[in-house]
């Protein structure tokens, strides 16, 4: 190369007539290098959270999806009976042969020692009730089981002769289940392995799925409704008018939620003081005082209260940007003031509409705590199901499937969002 | 948004009707807020206002409520776990958030929307998913019923408040100035204390305050993760209006509404000042 040559030239230039930097490299391969640097710098900034956010969050929740398929307690504890139980062909209608039940024998006298018979016995209660109290009472009398075993698990509880209770234990001998999916949305096994709709009284989660999203869009909506006339305001007022108004918005969206929750307590329960001032005025008798709380009513008007900010935030940023001059421009050419709005002014603000509708039905369809304290029966979401199981029922891999679900339909919710408003557009406050 | 000279009777009816009806949709927002406060010094143990209130009659009238909130231990404990919880998972969110940010503000950074995406997604996933999984996790790792595990859980709810506040920051960032520093002989290291961070601190102050807020007022994932001991205001409040309801909860809210006030008004002032600072207001 003809570092020397190019130097003395005006404009740096090889021999080719590539541009050269001072130290002689042509400018392209410094220009790269230098960009590789930034881009690692800029990764390298990046890393430290972006491991944080994998390590307390991501990998947690992994973890929660692996639990709604996971199922090794029943291989694990009954560790003999699992391997002997391949070789029993469950079609044919009749009991296992006495090796396996010796094999049982064994499994229980070791889950005795190690009290693990009760968790088993939980898990296959999922799937067909009765297992539960069958584990608990064998675990009591095996230890002292002689051969035949047959005999004397038949002995000790009828259902160790029940060939339905061997085709279900059989099935879900697996390391992995379908079984709290299926519960999830109402579905569950039949003995002989076949899947079919539950009973109407049993179908509980696809209504309560169904609720959720019922209610979250007519939250949205209201909020909708309730965000447009003042975000309207908001954005043709004077600075000085406007900021003084916006407090109103955003000392809501500050105030911790627990103290919104309790103020609605406050207003919306029998002796409250909406009821109070309803008997006042005259217009129902004290007998005769509304239910607004513990139902649907109270969920759907506290948690409106609660998302407005979230929609009147969008709203406004979008209708700051529409210049007046449209509608003046529309109401020239002839249009009456309603017409403007509706065909000039509403079509400029979708984009708001879109951000703040999705941003509030995202929030309200995973509601907890609102609903948890005012929602009582009928205004109790799918998250108050989810955490039901997982502190109550203790029924962990049906909370975590019923959890899957509802992230599922939050993840597409979340790339609709990303789609219309762009993640990079969120903003605060 | 005067009402021009000209308008038609209709025209009045019509702006009057309008200006109602957002009076209504703004006393549906504060009023729930404002009515905690007079309940707060209620005299008997109710949510409601009693006729003595009602008649201004200083009996009506006590402080008994906020004596028992600050004599309580139990609430005690919630404000000070409240605090500790909060101010350490403010100071991870916000150190991993701004350097986050800076990373991802820079051109050449590679899958900016995905990334972006993924360090936004605990705003996103619904706060009883983070907290089933969570509940998991941390006790197969030891952390359950820890103030570390509720720390670094609220840490990682409260980044993605930082990333997003000190990204908006730095998008009118003007990047000569960081290389008319270096021309003039300055290291990156003093380029970051002396011309980034002056910059951009408004953005990471509103960004740490919305994650103190958010662990500060966080209940699902305290009550999974934590136990008794890492007890919060919001905790104790959850369970105060499940258990027996006390007016000492309206007095606990009626402080934090104070508190929310403060917040408001230190978010609104740094937002002024750093549009001031870069010249878009």
């Amino acid at each position: 190369m003809s570092a020397t040559t190019a130097q003395n030239t005006d404009d740096l230039r090889s021999a080719e007539g590539n541009l050269l930097t001072a130290d002689g490299v042509p400018l392209k391969t410094s220009l790269a290098v230098a960009k590789r640097q930034r881009r690692n710098t800029a990764l390298l900034l990046v890393a430290p959270l972006f491991l944080f956010i994998l390590i307390t969050f991501f990998i947690p929740i992994i973890s929660m999806l692996v639990r709604s398929v996971e199922n090794h307690v029943v291989a694990d504890v009954l560790i003999q009976t699992v391997p002997a139980l391949e070789s029993w062909d469950e079609s044919t209608g009749e009991l296992p042969d006495e090796s396996v039940y010796s094999a049982l024998a064994a499994d229980f006298k070791k889950a005795f020692e190690d009290k693990t018979a009760g968790s088993v016995g939980r898990r296959l209660n999922y799937d067909q009730p009765g297992f539960s109290s069958l584990f608990r009472k064998t675990n009591r009398k095996a230890r002292k089981l002689e051969p035949p075993f047959k005999e004397g698990f038949i002995k000790i509880h009828k259902d160790w002769g029940d060939v339905d209770m061997w085709r279900v234990l059989k099935r879900e001998s697996g390391d992995y289940t379908m079984s709290y999916y299926l519960s999830a949305v109402d579905y569950s096994y039949t003995p002989d392995g076949e899947i079919v709709k539950n009973g109407e009284k049993q179908r509980i989660y696809l209504k309560l799925y169904g609720r959720t999203l019922w209610m979250s869009l007519l939250i949205t909506v209201l909020c909708l409704i309730l965000a447009y006339p003042i975000s309207y305001l908001l954005s043709t007022l004077p600075v000085k008018t406007s900021n003084l108004l916006m407090i109103l918005v955003l000392l809501p969206f500050w105030t911790s939620l627990l103290v919104r929750t309790s103020a609605w307590i406050a207003l919306l329960q029998r002796e409250g003081v909406i009821n109070d001032v309803l008997v006042w005025i005259g217009f129902i008798s004290d007998e005769n005082r509304l239910a607004m709380i513990h139902n649907a009513t109270g969920t759907i008007v506290t948690m409106t209260h609660v998302l407005l900010p979230f929609m009147v935030l969008p709203l406004y940023s979008v209708m700051k940007t529409i210049p007046p001059s449209y509608m003046r421009a529309a109401r020239s050419l002839g249009a009456t003031p309603f017409t403007a709005f509706v065909r000039v002014y509403m079509p400029n603000t979708i984009p708001g509409i879109g951000a703040g509708a999705i941003l509030v039905f995202i929030i309200s369809i995973g509601y907890y705590i609102t609903p948890a304290l005012v929602g009582g029966q009928s205004g109790t979401l799918i998250s108050n199901f989810i955490a039901y199981h997982l502190s109550q029922s203790l029924n962990w891999g049906l909370a975590a499937a019923l959890g899957a679900i509802l992230l599922g339909v939050v993840l597409v919710l979340y790339i609709l969002y990303d789609k219309i408003v762009g993640i990079d557009n969120m903003k605060m406050g | 948004m005067a009402i021009p000279s000209h308008a038609t009777t209709g025209e009045r009816i019509w702006h009057y009707t309008y200006r109602i009806i957002c009076g209504l949709i703004f006393f549906f927002l504060i009023a729930p807020i404002v009515v905690v406060i007079p309940l707060s010094f209620n005299s008997v143990p109710f949510f409601t206002f009693t006729p003595e209130m009602l008649s201004l009659d200083p009996a009506g009238y006590s402080t008994k409520w906020y004596e028992e909130f600050f004599s309580s231990r139990n609430w005690r404990g919630a404000v000070l776990n409240s605090f500790k919880l909060a101010f350490f998972s403010t100071i991870i969110a916000t150190t991993l958030g701004t350097i986050a940010a800076l990373g991802l503000s820079k051109a050449e950074m590679p899958a900016k929307t995905l990334i972006m995406g993924i360090l936004i997604s605990p705003m996103v996933v619904p706060i009883i998913i983070a907290a089933a999984g969570m509940f998991f996790f941390y006790s197969d790792v030891g952390l359950a019923s820890t103030s570390v595990g509720v720390i670094l859980a609220h840490a990682a709810l409260g980044t993605p408040f930082v990333v997003i506040t000190v990204t908006a920051t730095l998008v009118g960032f003007d990047h000569s100035l960081t290389r008319a520093a270096a021309t003039l002989g300055s290291s990156p290291t003093h380029t970051f204390f002396k011309i980034i961070v002056p910059l951009i601190l408004p953005g990471v102050i509103s960004g740490a305050l919305f994650a103190f807020v958010t662990s500060f007022d966080e209940v699902v994932v305290v009550r999974f993760v934590g136990s008794y001991q890492q007890r919060t205001i919001p905790w104790a409040m959850f369970s105060g209006l499940r258990e027996q309801i006390s007016p000492t909860i309206l007095a606990v809210a009626t402080l934090l509404v104070i508190l929310s006030i403060l917040m408001l008004t230190t978010v609104e002032l740094l937002r002024r000042r750093s549009d001031r600072i870069r010249g878009l207001a």
